[in-house]
């Protein structure tokens, strides 16, 4: 695309197309289906972190008046070990399942094992009471270093730690060893003449989306099953649901509710293959909701790490060498995203030596999900607060360092491929050039820089464009909107016919109305969707030429389309886009626009964040005074919608930094499954988080997207542990800077 | 000849960073390397993302081959 290009639509920020719906209530959740005769599912889970069932009995809750259906692990037909997609971090057809309902061994605290389904969610309660279970409670292992200790409780007997030189012998509760590595890591040392190193720990953290997982499901035994849920990818739940159960796709119909938040939490499966067995069994329609507890017990957070790191640099700056080990939580089933810490860690820095080792290690805590840029906030929190002393042992500037060493392109990665035109020195010179990073400090006040980096990506897409009699139309696309993507799919549907986009209704199709979509997530949605909502409104554009041609009785190639309008180039006439529609019955039928694709050429996302905060050093709690968020959006389809994007990026970031974690107790029950007691920041602690809009064109894109979802989450952890380390004078290691924890950094230090 | 770099994990099994390859397109490509490597599963590298040029092809099965395309694998990523 071209750098100066003119858009009539995209860059403006139009009222959002479901904001109607959802502030007057009328938007249907996940919770909000009823269909006749549906009754309530309810799940018994496991009070114990490790244990052995020893027996399970379910006789006397099946003989409770009003119980119509009880499944457990037994009424999943046999599933191969095969990969499934879950959003970031594999999951094999075998873990699904027993995640889903647990086999003879429970892994974590809320680990489900039995479903009852019941006339009323009372007595389905009731129910969960009569079940009874002999447990054999073991040791649980509640961190890598536990974990990864010689002699440490195995959660699994049959798993062999992959990517060792030499096949091991012995189980291990490391599922995986991974490296990457570029050049001579060595040599890059040996030339240092700085070094920093440090081990860095993030904590478990949720993604706080407000909505808890719910589904409404009914199965029909020789016809097509439903199931309504919430979800990020309604064509994935179909599709582990359909494995889980032996299903054929054709027969299951999944429907996307509107979605109360995700993040990547709901890019796999919980209740809704549980759900419709209970609804196989007692041939009704089944509800399933979650509670909090059972969201924060039994759904999957995001990892907690713990990261060394070691970097080397010369006295002029220029960095020599970098080096990680970062060892990511799986919890119960192997499948952290410490293959994506690795490849973003240092993906900033144009550095010629690299070498990262991972590991993904299970431990008794519930199988962690996709977050938000899922493995990169943890690696780069440990990369980026070492940057930040670095500068500080070479008398440096922070920005300047890191413009100094930025990645651009051409730069080599370590994951592979060099990098394209990025906007990571526009950010930079953005942030450093910003009215924040000119204002002084107060005493007890601390400033953070930092920088992230997410791929961003693509993948299938399929959207179509259905035109009506009077002009108007509607944009049926398979991707679930959970961050305003349907107002973006608006503007893009608009621009290329030139139409006003409030005439384009963009609705989410179900797995029957739209081919195959992936779920949405990794920041691909306004790219990629967009890319087939741009496809298919070129094919709107063909056949509106085509039908006026017909109309004049010209060729196509003599017709012209221009600010919404066919003109004949062989006569005089015009014809609007509402004419050829209105006229579409006598020319071959409505029009209909199709685009489905596989997309290529996604561009990665930088992001610069600054922080400024305020330590009450008489109590240790921390004050974000100042935020601003910069980062590259390549082009912002709707540019409210990006900002929101950034500060929620931000605000998640900030309350993993500061307050977020999950408390364990010794024997590794979770203390803290509410939001009362598992503290998320809220308006009113915050300041408004200012943001930066950067500019620098995806030239694979028709309009130069690049995703704007992920890449926000990235700097906050560090941008906020290094200005609390800048206000106290103490190296910051471990989060979350809770007050308690930076109390005891400043009794610490004196 | 186009120029194929491997990952950190393939290049324990072919003990070299690159290699120079004539394909005509990606199962081309494939075809070669596979030969050339025995020990790359050939299962596991139809599994992989690449980028040819440095743009990035998660399904790259029926891309052609530039001769002088420039072409690195890497895993495949999804997101949050």
């Amino acid at each position: 695309m071209s750098e100066a290009r003119e858009f009539k639509y995209i860059g403006q920020s139009t009222i959002r197309p479901d904001g109607f719906d959802k502030v007057t209530g009328r938007a249907n959740y996940g919770a909000d289906l009823a269909l006749p005769g549906m009754i309530w599912g309810k799940i018994l889970r496991s009070p114990h972190a490790h244990a052995n069932i020893k027996s399970l009995d379910t006789r006397r809750a099946e003989a409770l008046p009003g119980v119509l259906a009880v499944a457990t692990h037994s009424d999943f037909p046999s599933v191969s070990d095969q990969a499934i997609e879950s959003g970031e971090g594999s999951l094999t057809l075998l873990d699904l399942a027993r995640n889903v309902l647990a086999k003879d061994k429970v892994l974590y605290h809320g680990h489900a094992i039995v479903a009852v389904a019941a006339k009323t969610a009372a007595i389905a309660e009731q129910a969960l009471a009569l079940i009874d279970i002999e447990y054999e409670v073991l040791k649980p292992v509640l961190d890598v270093r536990e974990a990864m200790a010689a002699g440490a409780p195995l959660l699994h007997a049959d798993m062999f730690t992959q990517g060792l030189p030499e096949k091991p012998t012995t189980a291990s509760n490391v599922a995986t060893r991974l490296e990457f590595k570029m050049g001579d890591i060595e040599a890059g040392f040996s030339a240092a003449e700085v070094v920093v190193e440090r081990e860095f720990y993030t904590p478990t953290a949720h993604q706080g989306y407000i909505e808890p997982h719910a589904c409404t499901v009914r199965f029909e035994k020789d016809g097509q099953s439903m199931i309504w849920c919430s979800t990020q990818g309604h064509f994935d739940v179909r599709a582990s649901t359909a494995k889980l159960l032996g299903m054929e796709l054709g027969k299951l119909k999944v429907i996307a509710s509107e979605i109360g938040g995700g993040f990547g939490g709901k890019t796999t499966v919980y209740l809704e293959p549980v759900a419709l067995i209970l609804s196989r069994k007692s041939g009704r329609p089944v509800k399933m909701i979650m509670n909090r507890d059972e969201v924060f017990k039994a759904t999957g957070p995001g990892s907690a790490t713990r990261s060394w790191v070691k970097i080397g640099a010369k006295k002029d700056g220029s960095i020599t060498a970098m080096q990680g080990r970062l060892a990511y939580e799986a919890g119960a089933f192997k499948g952290s995203p410490v293959m994506m810490g690795c490849m973003t860690a240092f993906t900033p820095y144009a550095v010629a030596n690299m070498y990262v080792e991972g590991f993904d290690v299970v431990v008794n805590k519930a199988k962690v999900a996709a977050y938000r840029a899922p493995g990169a906030p943890q690696a780069e929190f440990a990369v980026e607060m070492l940057i930040n002393e670095l500068a500080v042992k070479l008398g440096r500037d922070p920005i300047d360092l890191r413009l100094q060493n930025a990645a651009k392109e051409g730069t080599q990665t370590i994951y592979g491929p060099k990098l394209k035109r990025v906007g990571l020195v526009e950010c930079l010179e953005a942030a450093r050039d910003s009215k924040h990073y000119q204002q002084a400090l107060a005493e007890n006040q601390g400033r953070g820089v930092a920088a992230g980096f997410w791929f961003n990506v693509g993948g299938q897409s399929s959207v179509h464009i259905n035109m009506n009699p009077d002009g108007t139309g509607t944009i049926v696309e398979g991707s679930p909107d959970i961050g305003g993507s349907r107002a973006s799919m608006q503007m893009m549907a608009a621009e290329r016919p030139c139409i006003a986009p409030s005439l384009l209704k963009p609705i989410i199709g179900d797995t029957e109305n739209v081919a195959f979509s992936a779920g949405t997530g990794g920041s691909r949605t306004t790219f990629a969707t967009g890319m087939a909502v741009i496809e298919a409104a070129e094919d709107v554009v063909a056949q509106m030429k085509q039908r006026a041609a017909s109309l004049w009785n010209v060729t196509a190639e003599q017709v012209d389309w221009a600010d919404g309008v066919a003109i004949n180039l062989a006569g005089e006439e015009r014809l609007s886009l509402a004419e050829i529609c209105a006229s579409a019955d006598r020319t071959g039928g409505q029009i209909s626009g199709r685009g489905n694709i596989n997309a290529r050429g996604a561009g990665p996302s930088f992001a610069v964040h600054l922080c400024d905060v305020d330590v009450d050093k008489d109590t240790g709690k921390v004050d974000v005074v100042r935020y601003t968020a910069i980062q590259d959006a390549g082009k912002a389809i709707h540019p409210k919608y990006v900002e929101g994007q950034y500060q929620g990026g931000a605000v998640q970031g900030i309350g993993w930094a500061l307050n977020e974690e999950y408390i364990y107790s010794k024997e590794g029950l979770l203390e803290n499954a509410g939001f009362l007691d598992y503290r998320v920041p809220v308006a009113s602690d915050l300041p408004m988080i200012d943001t930066i809009i950067v500019e620098v064109p995806n030239n694979f894109h028709p309009y130069g997207v690049r995703g704007v979802g992920e890449s926000g989450i990235i700097p906050p952890l560090a941008a906020v542990g290094y200005a609390v380390e800048d206000a106290i004078g103490v190296p910051v290691t471990d989060l979350p800077l809770s007050p308690p924890r930076v109390f005891g950094l400043i009794q610490g230090s004196r | 000849m186009a120029r194929v770099t491997f990952s950190s994990e393939q290049q324990r099994y072919t003990n070299e960073v690159a290699c120079e390859v004539s394909a005509a397109d990606y199962r081309e490509l494939i075809d070669h390397i596979t030969q050339r490597y025995p020990a790359l599963s050939r299962a596991d590298l139809l599994q992989m993302a690449i980028a040819i040029d440095g743009e990035i092809i998660h399904q790259p099965l029926l891309e052609r081959i530039e001769p002088n395309s420039e072409i690195h694998f890497f895993h495949f990523v999804a997101g949050g």
